[in-house]
């Protein structure tokens, strides 16, 4: 617990121009920094604080979006005339939270289960993969369903995930040449990151398979991501037959 | 009512202030590029600032608009005419009989706002009518208009009734439409001073002759430019040593540079993360001017400090305010 506390401490908070501010915990990609981001992020928006538009958790840190006139009408205890009043404002509140905040215990919250149909249409680079690491498509499978993972940040394109713990041993460059289309739902490996794409996009990730979740619900106001940072996550297999049932059941969405 | 869209111009979107709330689930904001431009078109129509408009893109679209609708147009010259005869901008225009609404190419700025009284009858996607075009939601069915749609407006705010009815007897009978003899001065989004930038992030990581040669020599807005971001082209930027740099959240204006030297400022449509060296950020009330200016323009920045930046903010919002009281006194 002392290392956390040290990390809290530590803060640095920097000006995301005038109407931002960014507070880091380090630089390094890291659970414990990952745990301090996303506690303080829930503090700052169970805080109320008139003004803090929204708070966006990433890897390493929380950014903060303020209207600095809004912020403007809050009382600061010590005031710098030479510094921006509403960074002013919101640095002295983001440090009292920093220093009240306790971390209880790791969550232990069920891991988030992720179906994925591995190889043939759906994962047009498992092939790939394979061979790159002198491994059959099956040891490929294996070991992706067998890491334990956790979601850093929600980034990127809306719901796609920044999954950092995929096994050393399939980590895998990404594509010389990037595809213009990739399919929603695709799994796919780019270096030790691993992830699934919610929308169609360009990208140059190696594609290993597809889920048939809708990871991006526009419609649910509460819950318009199915995966958010903190979650630990866990992939595992299912046949094309169960795909079809699961993509109908989740709206016919994914094809 | 309705606005059928006769031509809809190359990049013609609804855009609001933006999805506020979302860039932890990886949802863009997207807003309007000009939104003081924006927030003024609707206080014109007696809308909330924060109402939708129509933001055209170095072309303006060409609509049929009905007997009754009040509309004003802020932002881009884009040469608006109907019946032959110029419709001016900055002040809120009375359709008299059903006619149709030709814009051309912009002859000052880069995106033109049109507000309606009532607004944009559109759905409102995690509390946005802003158009996300990547994820196709919001907006307008989720796209740029199409030659052929068919827009839905609200219903004006009954505070206008009587305004309408003062504008509705004026001009002659044979006119298509009719305005007012005041104006809201929104022009100063076409300023060509320079922009004004407050350090970065990562601004030690240049060396001190690229941070110089940033706020002295000019840069060119290339044609890869969009509401994503502007790709600039001028004298490259080199950091003292390569380093790495782990994603984090990025904001509108914010100058990234990638491993080519070239900086990117990111936009209403930006990613809500990004893992280039930030040299700058653009002021907050320099990002109208910014929106304004076409592609193959020449920027020069000018480096300010963070509380001339916040001065600079409070100003423009009081600005606007003032303009907001002045307005709202004249539609009653």
């Amino acid at each position: 617990m002392d290392n956390i506390t040290e990390i809290l401490k530590q803060a640095k908070i920097q000006p995301l121009g005038e109407a931002a501010v960014q507070v880091s915990f380090g630089d390094k990609i890291d659970p414990q920094l990952s745990r301090c981001a996303r506690a303080l992020g829930s503090e700052l928006e169970k805080s109320g604080l008139a003004g803090i538009k929204e708070c966006e958790v990433g890897y390493t840190g929380v950014a903060v979006f303020y209207d600095p006139l809004l912020l403007g009408q809050e009382k600061l205890a010590h005031q710098d005339p030479e510094l921006s009043y509403s960074f002013q404002v919101i640095s002295e509140r983001v440090r009292k939270i920093l220093a009240e905040m306790k971390l209880g215990a790791e969550d232990n919250a069920p891991k988030v289960r992720v179906p994925v149909c591995y190889g043939g249409e759906f994962g047009p680079d498992l092939e790939y993969v394979a061979e790159y690491h002198h491994m059959t498509p099956e040891e490929v499978i294996k070991k992706h369903t067998s890491g334990d993972y956790l979601v850093y940040m929600i980034g990127f394109a809306p719901g796609f995930p920044y999954v950092g713990g995929l096994p050393e041993e399939i980590a895998t460059p990404r594509r010389k040449t990037p595809r213009l289309v990739i399919p929603k739902g695709s799994v796919g490996i780019a270096g030790k990151q691993t992830g699934a794409y919610p929308l169609e996009t360009p990208g140059g990730w190696q594609l290993i398979g597809r889920t048939p979740l809708e990871l991006f619900r526009p419609h649910d106001m509460e819950h318009p991501s199915v995966l958010a940072a903190g979650d630990r996550l866990e992939f595992y297999a299912i046949t094309p037959e169960e795909f079809k049932e699961i993509a109908a059941r989740e709206g016919g969405g994914s094809k | 009512m309705k606005i059928l869209v006769k031509k809809s111009g190359p990049m013609t979107t609804l855009q609001d202030l933006g999805r506020v709330g979302f860039q932890k689930y990886g949802v863009l904001v997207n807003g309007a590029m000009d939104s003081f431009s924006s927030r003024l078109a609707n206080l014109l129509v007696g809308n909330k600032p924060q109402e939708a408009s129509l933001e055209m893109t170095m072309i303006g679209a060409t609509l049929e608009l009905c007997a009754g609708t009040i509309f004003a147009l802020t932002g881009a010259d884009l040469d608006a005419k109907i019946d032959g005869l110029a419709v001016p901008r900055f002040r809120p225009v009375y359709i008299k009989k059903t006619c149709t609404l030709r814009c051309g190419f912009s002859k000052q700025g880069c995106r033109g706002y049109l507000a309606v009284a009532g607004g944009f009858d559109v759905p409102v996607v995690m509390g946005s009518k802003s158009t996300y075009l990547r994820a196709k939601i919001g907006g307008f069915q989720g796209r740029a208009l199409k030659d052929g749609d068919e827009l839905s407006l609200g219903t004006p705010s009954a505070a206008l009734e009587k305004f309408s009815q003062r504008l509705a007897a004026k001009g002659g009978p044979n006119a298509a439409f009719s305005t007012v003899t005041w104006f809201a001065p929104g022009n100063f989004v076409f300023g060509d001073e320079k922009i004004r930038v407050i350090q970065g992030q990562q601004y030690d990581w240049f060396t001190p002759e690229s941070i110089k040669t940033f706020f002295s020599t000019p840069y060119e807005i290339t044609l890869q430019s969009d509401r994503m971001g502007y790709r600039l082209a001028g004298a490259t930027l080199a950091q003292k040593e390569e380093r790495s740099l782990v994603s984090e959240p990025v904001t509108f204006g914010s100058v990234q540079v990638p491993a080519d030297g070239n900086p990117i400022i990111l936009l209403a449509d930006r990613q809500t993360a990004g893992g280039y060296p930030k040299i700058g950020a653009v002021v907050c009330a320099d990002l109208p001017r910014l929106a304004q200016r076409q592609p193959k323009s020449q920027l020069h920045f000018k480096e300010v400090s963070l509380v001339e930046a916040e001065r600079l903010y409070l100003q423009q919002e009081h600005y606007l305010q003032q303009l907001a009281d002045v307005i709202e006194r004249n539609l009653q």
